[in-house]
């Protein structure tokens, strides 16, 4: 087992792996950027070395700075959490050639699942699934014209090296595929610097479904259990459990077994995740392989028992999987809302700043995953997500009481948060009758939040709560404008009335 | 004490008065007499006949919500005697009106520098934060009459960006 580990991340799953680091009897390496000096990652390690500016790409994302930390430091094993160099073959490569363990996949596995075209050519040849259409990318538009008229409309244009929904066209007749065509092409050159498309057949309401595996350097691969990430925004997950309501067991078997195919096909090894596109019927289509520790994997840890980062630093240190898939047992429900530093009346935008007051939920069944800590500002510089609160119960039902329940204890003050967004979700009837797809949310948010009667017993309450607030704390405008716990503009009423009363006294 | 009290767009008038150790209070005319104690900053304990209530409050530079168990109100508080400084708000309407930064982040992109004739919701400034861009609007017609941030800099949440006038 190694002594020590490097952590190159930052945020919630840097204090997520440095937790198992300390479970695990080994020393932890924390690195840190500019603004990230007073986070919490910092404060959990045992070693912690500054990196460079705020930048990502002169700090977390600077190879050679972060293999000097670790050979100073005497590092044997790096984990990369997700996001940043986590799915970087040529930084798990870097690795190899430094002496030092990535915890993670080989580069070979990486790069065969980082071209969604290249994948595909592999697992067609294992006998993977896939949604109709082109396993490489158009040559002409006259391709695309007759792939289309076979798979047949609505079609999705993709960019190859995609992700983020970036270069994805949808295409409803023909008359729009040369003009969508073009545009996903210069949408590709533009985020990806590659111009490769390729088409798709367009499942109508899908849902986004993934199978978690973890593979051993013994040739060992196991499958525990999906999780449904259909609840997004602007391509990014917002809410998962595990099961998904649409999965029985039978599907999840057959969808396991795939995963496993899957990865023995790339020769992958330690944690991973393959995702599938799931029309409502339960015929589901590969999609692609994220080679890293999903966000997500806590739901997939408490329905299953198993602690995700133990076995993958197990893992990475040579161990063989200690158990067999006969012994996967799922128990119970999870799901988890991710807490992002956004503010629910502009459109979910990213919200910073610093945190004045933080109220954090605990009881039965809940579990939060976080990085951040009352008095902390949270840098612009990066994702806004703050933590994840993951409820557990013995099913679907308990568990979103549980979770109704911890968000309403959930508190963070100073900055916008996007809590009050999972009551909404939790207490929608569709989603507690498990109809979901990729299309929920948006539909949800068309919807104004009216559900709440404007005369309520709540906005009574509100209205009292404002003037005792006045009352017994008054806000002291800041000196500087600029501090979050002070009224710092002109539009402020607060300090309108504070101004008033000051003319007065005066 | 007396106060204008807005809660998601509604206007109440509330009258606070303390009466025995509790308070008496008057909500657009209902007489309600309730306990509250300031349990911890920006959390409110209130009772009313039995009933609990946990009040939170969420403030930032720019604006104020209440949390009453699970829900959330937009709320302001207004001093009804400062008359003087309402007028000066309605005065704003028609004249300059500021574009204020509503959150921390960094100025991207000025759309439309000074002198520029702007309509109503047309782009002025980009602000980027968490790899975010949010174009700030102008909120009427008119001409930008000053930009106050220059592209490149770092602004908090309530920071006057620009005026149109």
């Amino acid at each position: 087992m190694f002594k020590k580990v490097l952590i190159a991340n930052r945020g919630e799953i840097a204090v997520r792996v440095i937790r198992a680091c300390r479970e695990l009897g080994i020393t932890s390496v924390a690195v840190y950027s500019d603004v990230d000096r007073a986070s919490l990652h910092v404060r959990k390690a045992d070693e912690a070395y500054h990196i460079g500016p705020a930048a990502a790409a002169e700090s977390y994302l600077n190879i050679p700075k972060i293999l000097d930390v670790a050979r100073r430091s005497g590092a044997e094993a790096i984990h990369p959490g997700y996001g940043f160099l986590s799915e970087n073959a040529k930084f798990a490569q870097a690795c190899v050639d430094a002496g030092i363990k990535f915890i993670g996949p080989t580069a070979a596995s990486m790069e065969m699942m980082g071209s969604k075209t290249r994948a595909r050519q592999h697992m067609e040849k294992a006998g993977v699934p896939f949604v109709p259409g082109t396993s490489r990318a158009l040559e002409s538009f006259h391709e695309a014209e007759q792939v289309a008229a076979r798979i047949g409309y609505p079609v999705m244009l993709k960019a190859a090296a995609g992700g983020g929904g970036k270069g994805m066209r949808l295409v409803g007749s023909p008359d729009e595929l040369e003009s969508a065509l073009q545009a996903a092409r210069s949408e590709a050159q533009r985020s990806f610097g590659d111009t490769e498309v390729y088409i798709e057949k367009y499942i109508v309401n899908p849902r986004h479904i993934e199978m978690q595996v973890l593979a051993d350097e013994h040739g060992n691969c196991v499958w525990l259990g999906e999780r449904e990430c259909s609840i997004q925004r602007r391509h990014q997950k917002v809410l998962e459990e595990s099961p998904s309501p649409l999965v029985d067991p039978d599907m999840r078997r057959r969808m396991g077994e795939i995963a496993v195919r899957v990865a023995k096909a790339a020769n992958y090894t330690n944690a991973g995740t393959v995702e599938f596109l799931s029309d409502q019927e339960k015929n589901f289509h590969f999609l692609e392989m994220n080679t890293r520790l999903q966000v997500e994997h806590p739901v997939t840890e408490l329905i299953t028992g198993l602690d995700l980062v133990h076995l993958q630093i197990r893992i990475a240190a040579g161990e063989k999987l200690p158990f067999s898939q006969d012994q996967v047992q799922i128990r119970g429900h999870a799901m988890e809302c991710r807490i992002y530093a956004e503010d629910p009346d502009n459109n979910y935008f990213p919200s910073p700043g610093k945190i004045t007051l933080l109220l954090a939920p605990s009881g039965p069944g809940i579990r939060r995953d976080s990085g951040m800590y009352e008095g902390w500002t949270v840098p612009i510089d990066y994702d806004p997500l703050l933590a994840k609160l993951i409820g557990y119960g013995t099913d679907r039902k308990q568990t979103m009481g549980r979770l109704i329940r911890a968000l309403n204890e959930y508190f963070v003050g100073g900055i916008k948060t996007n809590i009050s967004l999972f009551r909404r979700i939790l207490n929608d009837p569709d989603f507690q009758a498990g109809k979901l797809d990729t299309g929920y949310l948006d539909r949800l948010l068309v919807l104004s939040s009216g559900a709440i009667p404007a005369a309520s017993k709540g906005s009574e309450i509100a209205a009292i709560a404002a003037g005792l607030f006045a009352v017994l704390e008054p806000i002291v405008p800041s000196s500087n404008g600029a501090s979050p716990s002070g009224a710092g503009n002109g539009r402020s009423s607060w300090k309108r009335a504070a101004r008033a009363e000051g003319l007065r006294s005066g | 004490m007396t106060y204008e009290v807005i809660i998601d767009g509604k206007s109440h008038r509330l009258e606070l008065e303390r009466a025995d150790g509790l308070w008496q209070c008057r909500l657009d005319g209902g007489e309600i007499r309730l306990d509250a104690v300031l349990a911890r900053r920006d959390v409110l304990s209130v009772l009313i006949d039995g009933k609990a209530y946990e009040v939170k409050r969420e403030r930032t530079p720019t604006d104020m919500h209440l949390w009453v168990g699970g829900e959330r109100f937009a709320a302001e508080l207004r001093d009804p005697r400062s008359l003087r400084s309402r007028k000066g708000t309605a005065a704003d309407e028609h004249g300059a009106k500021q574009l204020v930064a509503p959150m921390p982040g960094k100025v991207v992109r000025v759309l439309a520098p000074p002198q520029t004739e702007v309509e109503a919701g047309q782009g002025v400034i980009v602000v980027e934060a968490m790899k975010m861009q949010n174009e700030l609007k102008s909120p009427k017609k008119g001409i930008v009459q000053k930009v106050l941030a220059a592209e490149g800099a770092r602004v908090n949440a309530g920071d006057v960006l620009a005026i149109v006038e």
